[in-house]
């Protein structure tokens, strides 16, 4: 009986895609994670096995095969949730890039980003606005040479290392958007050390001392970074992060069912006691509920984008939530062995409470999905 | 498809964007030239649906030409950015 939501070609692929984490990501997530860093051997694994920029479509508006590239995720993160966050941000850039940008700046960045030849960092976040973007105090001011950039972003995945940055600043007091060259003149990164989870995120803090830019570098229009750059690379990160969490709760399901196929106390294998047996079953059955919700988020985003919103919205919140609670159960199913380091289920478990805030917190994923409720349904 | 009595713009568009606002934002005095970003009746949610909810209700497609703050601001501007794509693609069409 074939599959009633993957084609036979998306199933090959996820199989190809399977051993290629199997060897080239998993053997280093550990040690990312310890390290807090990607080597540049991932990092360039990633780039050669081209996987930037799958979810792009032909047309500027539209979107490439989005099933398929939600199983790219699912499989990086059941390995190592750091690497599918340097393709989701690669791939937050490059929808912004691909839909809002000029033609001169898609010949400049499309390619060498698409290629892993450039890494992007997409910098929003500031120490008063990560819910509320509109809050950004960053500023940019034109002058007779371009823009100067003045401020400072926080929590900038990849920050610590990108080539080029999506910066969102204020130009006459409205949030907008820069492309902008890592190696331009008074930006600087402070490394972020000690994160909970993500931890080989190379997250930084980027100060930005009056960095003068070219007028070229603005994209989406004056102004209109609310409007047009945010929408579209934060459906792309809320979409990976999605199928993230399910490759995550995924992992850990398969954690929690070797070690208690294994591991017997009170003369009893922990598989056959009920109250274990009761943790797999509320595991394996949110997995598949968000998995299914992930599938029709990918699906309205491309066919019924009337509803894509309220979708990717419910996908991200219940895929994140699932996440964290069967993370929860594999450590506990594991015991100490769950708390140690080393553990897989304990580096999912600090990974996935990240999960709940990043790319929209479930608080505004909640609001969405309600606003998107009660505005479809009309009002009186 | 009348013309709306202030500005001259067809009024399909007008109050299908009137319907928009007044069940987005719960607001019910947004006159058609109020600025909705100067204001503060818009937040960061609503601006981020906009441009999709403009592109999938009226089948256009937001060009770079058309991204200046001043076309998204007011009600009219909205219906005129809204006219100005649907003439310009039908002008496009052979």
């Amino acid at each position: 009986m074939s599959d009633p939501f993957f084609t036979t070609a998306q199933l090959e692929e996820r199989k190809r895609l399977r051993k290629f984490v199997n060897d080239a990501i998993l053997p280093h997530a550990e040690d990312c994670d310890v390290r807090e860093a990607l080597p540049l051997l991932v990092i360039e694994s990633v780039a050669n096995a081209g996987l930037f920029g799958r979810h792009l479509g032909i047309e500027r508006s539209g979107w490439g095969n989005l099933t398929a590239y939600g199983l790219l995720h699912e499989e990086l993160a059941r390995a190592c949730s750091n690497t599918r966050s340097l393709v989701t941000v690669q791939d937050m850039v490059l929808a912004a890039l691909h839909r809002w940008g000029t033609a001169e700046q898609r010949s400049a960045y499309m390619t060498p980003l698409t290629q892993g030849k450039k890494i992007a960092a997409f910098a929003l976040s500031e120490v008063n606005a990560g819910s509320d973007a509109s809050a950004i105090e960053a500023t940019a001011v034109a002058s007779a040479d371009g823009y100067r950039l003045t401020g400072r972003k926080n929590w900038i995945s990849f920050g610590e290392i990108a080539d080029l940055f999506l910066i969102i600043a204020r130009l006459n007091n409205q949030p907008t958007a820069f492309l902008v060259d890592g190696r331009v003149s008074g930006l600087h990164r402070i490394p972020i050390r000690g994160l909970l989870g993500l931890r080989a995120s190379m997250s930084a803090e980027i100060v930005m001392e009056d960095c003068l830019i070219p007028a070229n570098c603005l994209i989406g229009g004056a102004g209109c970074a609310m409007l047009t750059i945010l929408p579209t690379a934060l459906a792309v990160g809320r979409y990976g992060v999605a199928w993230g969490c399910v490759g995550m709760a995924q992992a850990c399901l398969e954690e929690a069912i070797s070690h208690a196929s294994k591991r017997r106390q009170f003369g009893v294998l922990l598989c056959d006691q009920q109250l274990v047996q009761r943790l797999i079953a509320d595991m394996h059955v949110k997995i598949g509920a968000a998995r299914l919700l992930c599938w029709e988020a990918g699906q309205r985003m491309v066919h019924d984008r009337g509803k894509a919103d309220l979708s990717l919205a419910s996908a991200k919140y219940f895929a994140s939530t699932a996440a964290l609670e069967s993370a929860s159960s594999a450590v506990r199913i594991q015991g100490a062995v769950g708390c140690a380091s080393g553990s897989v289920a304990a580096r999912h478990f600090r990974d996935a409470k990240i999960m709940e805030i990043i790319e929209g917190s479930n608080e505004i994923q909640q609001l969405t999905i309600a606003q998107q409720l009660f505005t479809s349904r009309g009002r009186g | 498809m009348g013309l709306s009595s202030t500005t001259g713009i067809s009024s399909e568009p007008v109050t299908r964007i009137r319907a928009f606002l007044f069940q987005t934002l719960r607001e019910e005095s947004v006159g058609d030239e109020d600025d909705i970003f100067a204001t503060g009746l818009v937040n960061s949610l609503f601006a981020m649906q906009l441009v999709q909810w403009l592109e999938r209700e009226f089948s256009i497609e937001i060009q770079d030409e058309d991204l200046e703050l001043r076309n998204f601001s007011t009600v009219a501007a909205l219906a005129a950015l809204v006219e100005r794509i649907g003439n310009r693609r039908a002008s496009d069409c052979p």
